[in-house]
């Protein structure tokens, strides 16, 4: 008999997985699950176009969407069990769906703030649907928007905001923004960026009330101010979605746990957002959120889980990528490649941080560990090929120097 | 083969240079350039890999 296998979760891991396993010529039955209505759809642009009112919601629909895949996809389905032994996977309303196969791809979901009220004009921003109700909001003409958290969804979502010369403040805990990925100079020079473009930004503040009747009229900040608004968008990090997973077998701790091949138990694979695997290059269990890893990570569990249901693999890759992602926010383009941390050292080795046009290594233990680019992409590339190859900090200086 | 880049779509995120600076590069203007639009058969690999890869989905290949 064919062997069948099961997707869960249509986003951008899943479909690439979909992809993978039919491209190397798997004829059995896919079947995908989705909680999501909407057609598979890529994420970056929610925080970016889609908000800046450049694109339409059709926009984002994944290319996969359009390949003669033959997958059997079910969309505004929630997955709520898996029984591991048999591969099966249970629907709202009950069905079961058996397989061969089965790959875990349900990502993430956005966190709330505790005791987040359900007040029309707050939201989240993680689905198309988020997306599309802060664009309406914005639509609206708010006399100011609130973002909450100044992360990377934060930041472009008060980028779009600013870009349309809508009011924002942005209210960040800590007292520099992504000082824990990028350390206190980078994030600094993240915060000015912000200001120079017109952001209210309040370091070192916490929010301790989202108000309104019928619908949000102020946030309450933690040092009492009061701040009128008509749209909240709270972007305080995601979660992964592993409640469905409880019981099944499998090992959750912030994520599915897998190993350097993705598999998750015999015949169960992870990917994408969801997956926590022990890296080689860096000796430790990594969770990664970024687009690139949800697209290679669902290469690779594709054809892992085409040797798990019995087909000749010539080989069962390792995945231990280095992390790469980019963040567009006003006219510049962030990117970070790599694993920085607080304590790093760092060096501007290219351009310069008041031009805003950069380029920083990051080194820890004499290696270089990561480069974090603005405006500056061509550097970035060439020193990521260098963290791939376990560089040394002095001969990555060395090789920044050279690459003019 | 043939290389086809959307330019609407590009944003310069110069990852299919980093696969295939054979024939991928950003140059300091920010702009891809295509280095071969007829790359030889033995860099199909890489340039299927920078068409899987791009972020924008902007690179196709024509037989």
């Amino acid at each position: 008999m064919t062997p069948a296998i099961t997707i869960v979760g249509a986003s951008l891991a899943g479909m690439h997985a979909a992809r993978t396993i039919r491209r190397d010529g798997f004829d059995g039955r896919i079947v995908v699950i989705d909680a999501d209505a909407h057609l598979p759809y890529d994420k970056p642009p929610l925080s970016k176009q889609v908000l800046s009112g450049e694109w339409g919601p059709e926009r984002v629909t994944l290319p996969a969407v359009s390949e003669d895949l033959d997958l059997d996809l079910r969309r505004a389905r929630r997955a709520t069990a898996l029984d591991v032994a048999t591969r099966t996977v249970t629907l709202d309303g009950g069905e079961q769906v058996a397989a061969d196969g089965v790959i875990v791809a349900t990502g993430c979901a956005a966190r709330r703030l505790p005791g987040q009220p359900d007040l029309p004009g707050v939201h989240l921003l993680r689905t198309l649907d988020d997306s599309l109700a802060v664009r309406a909001g914005l639509d609206a003409g708010p006399r100011r928007v609130v973002v909450i958290g100044a992360g990377f969804i934060g930041a472009e979502v008060a980028a779009a905001c600013r870009g349309r010369d809508i009011d924002v403040t942005m209210v960040e805990v800590a007292d520099v923004p992504l000082e824990r990925v990028l350390g206190r100079q980078m994030g600094l020079v993240c915060a000015e960026l912000h200001r120079e473009h017109g952001v209210d930004l309040r370091l070192g503040t916490g929010v301790s009330a989202i108000e309104g009747d019928e619908r949000v009229e102020r946030v309450v900040l933690s040092d009492g101010e009061v701040v009128e608004a008509d749209v909240v968008v709270v972007g305080v990090g995601v979660a992964p979605t592993t409640g469905w997973l409880d019981g099944s077998g499998l090992t959750i701790d912030n994520g599915v746990v897998c190993d350097d091949t993705l598999l998750a138990a015999p015949g169960v694979v992870a990917a994408g957002d969801i997956a926590r695997w022990p890296s080689r290059r860096y000796g430790e269990l990594l969770r990664v959120e970024h687009w690139e890893n949800a697209v290679q990570m669902g290469e690779v569990a594709g054809r892992r889980l085409l040797a798990e249901v019995g087909r000749d693999a010539d080989e069962v890759p390792v995945y231990d990528p280095v992390p790469w992602f980019w963040s567009d926010q006003y006219d510049r383009k962030i990117q970070l490649a790599g694993r920085s941390g607080p304590d790093d050292t760092v060096a501007v080795v290219h351009g310069s941080l008041e031009e805003r046009r950069f380029v920083a290594l990051y080194g820890r233990a004499g290696r270089a560990v990561g480069v974090l680019g603005m405006n500056r992409p061509r550097h970035v590339m060439a020193l990521r090929q260098l963290l791939e190859e376990g560089a040394s900090w002095d001969d990555a200086l060395v090789f920044a120097e050279g690459l003019g | 083969m043939r290389v086809v880049v959307d330019y609407d779509l590009c944003e310069s995120n110069a990852v299919c240079m980093g696969i295939a600076p054979e024939v991928f590069e950003v140059r300091d203007d920010d702009f891809l350039y295509v280095l071969q639009e007829n790359p030889p058969e033995e860099l199909r690999a890489k340039v299927e890999e920078a068409v899987q890869r791009c972020p924008k989905q902007a690179i196709k290949l024509e037989d």
